[in-house]
């Protein structure tokens, strides 16, 4: 099994994830970044996005995740992320509703500015999230 | 002697409290199994993320540039205990002990001249130091608004306390619980959280001689882990304290059923006993009435 990377997706409450797979694209804080078997030892911060799992070409598994933590060794990926979301799981219509509620907290929000960016990320996730979910 | 009528009332009220602490003893057995459950499956995240605060850590080593989280202050005159007991009573020893350990440690403080302040998490803890320690208690926070024990209750203590330790509140943060060792053994466990105790790194995994690389600095990612780490800590010690409570409520509560029991032997015995002294005298009258006609 040496040509596949173990992935495995862990929130504080339990292990959501844990499958082989060719590739796993994760949205890095700088930028998004294919990890591949045998790549270099890593450990990253990540930012609200999706993480794409594939299978050969195609993507096995798509998750949402609100930012969190990413340790990258030779033949495992490992995922911390505080809040992650299935990419069938989601559910447009509360979706919706923790758009609107983050859109006012942001709006109330007092000029913090290290919350202030915290909150407009989680905003754009939020809204990607939305939207790539229309496809579906 | 009490007369037969108050011996069956007795009886009666000893037996519905057998069954009220059967369905609790059976209740608390049913939530331990979830409860351990849930300890069980938070085990990979604090695992993993203690790896990586470790490889974090010894990357950046312990120079001056490094987050206070981390080193602390540098001075250890304000302490703050953070004391983790049950919302509910009538689970043994269980908040006691945790008060107990918490009471000592704050008198060890004390007497050597140090400030102690403490954050309750859970009523009980509140209920039982206010008795001595009422000026010191800054807080008390529920250990959950749901019915399950959840990450975004810990991570709540973990921000008020972050934001304390910011504000220069206290120096020293230790945290208190019970640590679940079996049904019967529930262990008080003092942990200190800030400045951060590394946890033993465990077997690195192996990278084949590689080294980590970090994006974006090591710094900026120790940033946004620590106070993660902090919310995880909180989150296991309330998860731990959660299986302890339900243990030891089960122990505390098959005591009292067994208790209920004995006392219900008793009082059926004497019960017994009066109704035959009653019957005996009665014939007694009886007998000596017709022999005297």
């Amino acid at each position: 099994m040496a040509d596949r990377i173990a992935f495995e997706l862990v929130s504080p409450e339990r292990l959501l994830l844990s499958v082989e797979a060719d590739m796993v694209v994760v949205p890095g804080a700088e930028g998004d970044f294919a990890v591949l078997v045998g790549h270099q030892p890593m450990i990253s911060l990540l930012r609200p996005g999706s993480i794409d799992v594939y299978d050969g070409d195609k993507i096995a598994e798509r998750v949402f995740v609100a930012g969190g933590f990413v340790e990258v060794t030779g033949e495992k990926l490992v995922v911390l992320a505080e809040e992650a979301t299935a990419f069938r799981d989601v559910d447009r219509a509360a979706l919706a509703e923790r758009i609107a509620a983050a859109r006012k907290a942001l709006e109330e929000m007092p000029d913090h500015e290290h919350k202030r960016t915290a909150a407009e990320e989680f905003l754009i996730y939020l809204e990607h999230m939305y939207e790539v979910s229309h496809v579906n | 002697m009490p007369s037969l009528k108050t011996l069956r009332v007795r009886i009666n009220s000893v037996k519905s409290t057998q069954k009220i602490t059967k369905a609790m003893k059976m209740v608390a057995a049913s939530k331990l199994r979830r409860a351990q459950e849930a300890a069980e499956a938070a085990r990979p995240f604090s695992e993993r993320m203690e790896r990586m605060l470790a490889a974090l850590a010894a990357a950046l080593g312990t120079n001056d540039g490094a987050p206070r989280l981390l080193i602390g202050t540098g001075r250890s005159d304000v302490h703050l205990l953070v004391v983790a007991t049950a919302d509910r009573g009538l689970c043994g020893a269980f908040n006691s002990s945790i008060c107990r350990a918490a009471r000592r440690h704050a008198a060890e403080l004390i007497a050597a001249g140090k400030t102690v302040k403490i954050l309750c998490v859970g009523r009980k803890g509140r209920d039982i130091l206010r008795r001595g320690l009422a000026g010191q208690i800054l807080d008390t926070l529920p250990i959950t608004h749901s019915k399950r024990v959840n990450y975004a209750d810990a991570a709540l203590v973990a921000e008020r306390i972050a934001e304390w330790f910011a504000a220069g509140e206290f120096d020293v943060c230790t945290l208190f619980y019970n640590r679940f060792r079996s049904v019967i053994a529930q262990v008080v466990t003092t942990r200190q959280i800030i400045p951060a105790a590394l946890p033993d790194a465990g077997p690195a995994p192996d990278l084949g001689g590689a080294i980590y690389e970090y994006e974006p600095e090591e710094d900026e990612i120790l940033e946004r882990l620590l106070p993660r780490n902090l919310a995880v800590q909180i989150y296991r010690a309330l998860l731990e304290n959660a299986a302890s409570e339900q243990g030891a409520r089960m122990t505390a509560m098959d005591n009292a059923t067994r208790n209920a029991g004995d006392m219900i032997n008793r009082l059926t015995l004497s019960y017994n006993r009066s109704r035959q002294a009653v019957i005996t005298k009665e014939l007694i009258e009886i007998i000596s009435g017709a022999q005297a006609v």
